[in-house]
């Protein structure tokens, strides 16, 4: 091969703003295969459809071949239990199952309606507090703590921690990117897992707390559910925690960001949200399919031979998803590459689907439909400073790190 | 006319005329105009309610959660339609292309769609069916009458026959605390749609949820006291039940009595087309300007050795019916197969149950994920050494990869590994299928084509 792999220059920091072509040439090579210990890259729609819902798909590292192992997993190493993500069933299904029991359906149907005036309210304050800037950085001053402050309540996480977990959470994102942890050494990959260690002690704090001092919050409905029935031990709770905490904030931030940054590009949207702000609805669909926050799936592995496009995928194979691939697919979506939140057609893989479907889903919605609806409103005559704006270094979880945009004044 | 100008001109200003106002008859009537179809529209239907939701009337309505009443199907567009509700169709003259309704009027058309699903298979004795609190559960009337008496509350109700819509009520009634027992001349509840040995764990689930279920009895005979209310139920084994409510659950009839004599291919088990929809005469003969789709039709499915199937499942009426709509007015080599996945869904005692392709026509059952006794896992059902169904118990998103192994006839026994596979699931065994010649509930799922067993089935009305 003359060049670097295509998997290369997908995780090269070089083409995160726009990665869209390399994925397209991606999809040419549905099954892609390009190195001997290396990934199965599944891209196309359907294909990944199938295996998100394929029993044969695990997404529990230890099944890995040793070629493949995965430094990140096992319990020795992080004392911490994989959270469910991280799990199969029937240990995913339980442990899942309990957490949505404070969170969702059947147990708590309203508890993401019911928080919609607080994260109004959020909002309000976080804009108000731009003054009379003439320039804001959407990430820093928006993107990231209304999120961050979103699920700090959610989960009873006092919000002035945020320095404190702030330092944990980075080198634990980082480690999911593929790039990071081709290039670095052991010493980063103990990094992530000893900050998740701190990361968990810090909420064993808080756990300990709830359970002397229950609140209405999830960490207490969390500290509550291991009980007489065994049915989450303390560890579990703890690895939950870390879970909900790093993904409740992580990747809604991006979604906001690429959200503000694509309508700055197709204004006529901004326009019409403007007007109507239940077109938000639709335009975070929509964002799902066109810039979703999750890109790709790096962490399944296969339990059995896999056939699939005339290839087989031999068992304990690493598999990577590429979601994002998957939602311009033009064998599935007509006219894929035009942001369009008019389509009818619209169902996206940004949350995945199948069992590991993302457990925040209904909450990243109402986050980011509030968010793009509100700031819409009140920014006057917003700009892009620079396109395409810098991104942050992750290729798992794209978005800018910094949103810089111009605005004449902020609304009342 | 050559048949392209046929069709421009069938699209532009041809009649048509749908027969049945429920799900399938509206959602093909949303397909034709969604594909251009700009002539004059008629629907009919013997209720006087615009289309409506069936699912929610065995469920959330009668948990109090949604109003019977309430059900209205969401609209996927304005159909500019002439709607004649609440007069049934009478009669068909299949040689002057005029339907006959009830009130002595006649419809023409130029292309008909049958769409008039199936009723609720009454009571067989008509003097006690008529006792006040006996009750059948399909309209929206039936939910309201059944739900307000539900409020009473009744002491005790009684629900014969232990299918989905049986057990469905049977859950709603212990959910409000309500006393009752269910009457299954089968050994266990879907013992017809997915056989004994998942039957096995949905008696549990009604035997822990504190129903009284009585499997292998008939109801013999209900009683009513001199007020002319229904107040007990002598099953055949001697037992007598005391209670003030009865919901028949035996199962529904397909409504194709208004066709006799029409010299359409029409009978008890539904109006026989061909993989396009299009109706056949009884001769055999396809017809060309009479479709069918829902519940009343039955039509070959390729992946099942072409028998004809005719499914009482929500998905299959709207797919048949977009199929029937495009083809009613496209051209030959334009139209489409029907060549819909059976599947279905229920929810009882907090369990959702969801199934794919036909579990009846299954011999063998293996569980590949999860277990039974945990009541969370995946079945799978062979027959002759191919996939032919799964069901799900609290599984529901891994059915789409069962689907495709039966889509693309995978081998049974399913040998490869899966996450959550237990030693249980490593083995098939006898899905335990009643003897289709005796007479029960009837499945969801009927196979009626070349199967002699089948042929059997008839359904015997119990006597004293």
């Amino acid at each position: 091969m003359t060049h670097a792999s295509l998997l290369h220059r997908i995780t090269d920091y070089a083409n995160r703003a726009n990665p869209y072509p390399l994925y397209e040439e991606l999809r040419k090579t549905p099954v892609l295969h390009e190195e001997e210990d290396g990934p199965y890259v599944v891209s196309s729609y359907y294909d990944i459809l199938g295996l998100l819902h394929d029993p044969r798909v695990s997404s529990d590292a230890t099944n890995l071949t040793a070629a493949g192992a995965d430094e990140l997993s096992g319990p020795e190493a992080t004392g911490l239990p994989p959270s469910f993500i991280r799990l199969d069933p029937p240990e995913h299904d339980r442990l899942r199952r309990i957490a949505n029991s404070s969170f969702g359906p059947p147990h708590r149907p309203d508890r993401i309606d019911s928080m919609s005036g607080e994260l109004s309210g959020i909002i309000t304050e976080l804009v108000d507090g731009f003054g009379d800037a003439r320039q804001i950085d959407v990430v820093d001053q928006f993107a990231y703590p209304f999120p961050v402050t979103v699920i700090c309540r959610l989960l009873g996480v006092p919000r002035e921690d945020e320095p404190r977990f702030r330092a944990w959470v980075d080198p634990i994102v980082a480690a999911l990117d593929p790039e990071t942890r081709q290039r670095t050494d052991d010493d980063f990959q103990r990094a992530a897992q000893e900050a998740r260690m701190q990361l968990g002690m810090y909420l064993a704090g808080l756990v300990e707390q709830r359970t002397k001092e229950p609140r209405d919050d999830l960490l207490s409905d969390l500290a509550a559910s291991h009980g007489a029935d065994g049915t989450m031990s303390m560890m579990e709770v703890l690895s939950t925690a870390v879970l909900l905490l790093i993904a409740g904030h992580e990747t809604t931030v991006n979604l906001i960001t690429n959200g503000m940054l694509t309508l700055l590009r197709h204004p006529e949207y901004l326009h019409r949200l403007r007007e109507d702000p239940g077109l938000s609805v639709r335009i975070v669909e929509e964002l799902l399919r066109y810039e979703p926050p999750v890109q790709l799936v790096p962490q399944r592995t296969c339990v059995a031979d896999i056939d699939l496009r005339g290839v087989t995928i031999p068992k304990g194979s690493r598999i990577w998803l590429m979601l994002a691939a998957g939602n311009r697919d033009p064998e599935r979506f007509r006219d894929p590459d035009r942001f369009d939140p008019d389509r009818e057609d619209i169902e996206h893989l940004g949350f995945g689907s199948g069992i590991h479907i993302c457990f925040g889903a209904p909450l990243a919605r109402r986050e980011a439909q509030l968010a793009l609806a509100e700031l819409t409103r009140r920014l006057d005559n917003p700009r892009l400073v620079e396109d395409p704006p810098p991104y942050r270094k992750n290729a798992v979880l794209r978005g800018p790190r910094h949103l810089n945009i111009a605005i004449d004044s902020v609304r009342s | 006319m050559p048949a392209e100008a046929f069709h421009e001109w069938l699209r532009r200003e041809g009649r048509i005329v749908i027969v049945g106002a429920s799900l399938a008859g509206l959602r093909a009537a949303e397909t034709l105009r969604a594909e251009g179809f700009a002539g004059p529209l008629t629907m009919i239907g013997d209720e006087p309610y615009e289309p409506y939701d069936r699912p929610p009337l065995s469920k959330a309505a009668l948990l109090g959660m949604a109003s019977p009443d309430h059900t209205e199907l969401p609209r996927r567009r304005d159909i500019d339609a002439t709607w004649r509700l609440g007069v049934a169709a009478a009669g068909l003259d299949m040689a002057a292309r005029r339907v006959r309704l009830a009130d002595g009027e006649e419809v023409p058309y130029d292309r008909l769609l049958i769409a008039t699903g199936v009723h609720a298979r009454p009571w067989p004795k008509e003097d006690e069916a008529q006792l006040d609190g006996v009750f059948v559960l399909r309209t929206r009337d039936d939910a309201v009458r059944l739900h307000r008496r539900m409020k009473g509350p009744p002491r005790r109700v009684l629900i014969i026959g232990a299918g989905f819509t049986g057990s469905e009520i049977a859950s709603a009634c212990r959910n409000q605390g309500i006393a009752v027992t269910v009457a299954e001349r089968a050994g266990a509840p879907l013992v017809g749609a997915l056989g004994g040995v998942i039957g096995a764990v949905a008696a549990e689930l009604h035997r822990e949820n504190g129903v009284d279920l009585r499997t292998g009895v008939m109801v013999t005979g209900l009683e009513g006291d001199v007020t002319g209310r229904v107040r007990a139920a002598h099953l055949s084994d001697g037992s007598v039940v005391e209670t003030d409510v009865v919901v028949v659950s035996l199962g529904a009839t397909r409504n194709t009595d208004w066709l006799e004599g029409s010299g359409l291919g029409a009978g008890p088990r539904g109006i026989a087309c061909d993989a396009g929809c299009r109706a056949f005469d009884f001769r055999g003969i396809v017809t060309d300007d009479i479709y069918v789709a829902g519940d009343v039709a039955r039509s070959p499915h390729p992946l099942f050795g072409y028998q004809f199937l005719s499914l009482e499942h929500w998905g299959n009426a709207v797919a048949q019916a977009e199929v029937a709509a495009h083809n009613m007015i496209s051209a030959g080599a334009d139209r489409r197969p029907h060549m819909w996945v059976p599947a279905f869904w229920s929810s009882q005692f907090g369990v959702n149950i969801k199934s794919v392709g036909v579990p009846s026509m299954g011999e063998e059952v293996m569980i590949t994920q999860g277990s039974l006794t945990e009541r969370r896992f995946v079945g799978v059902y062979g027959y002759q050494g191919r996939v032919i169904a799964a069901v799900s118990f609290d599984n529901t998103r891994w059915l789409e990869f069962y689907q495709r192994l039966i889509e693309t006839g995978a081998p049974f026994p399913v040998e490869f590994t899966t996450v959550d596979r237990r030693p249980e699931g490593r083995k098939p065994v006898p899905a335990d299928f009643p003897d289709p010649s005796l007479p029960t509930h009837g499945p969801t799922v009927t196979l009626s084509g070349y199967s002699p067993a089948d042929r059997q089935l008839v359904f015997t009305p119990a006597r004293h």
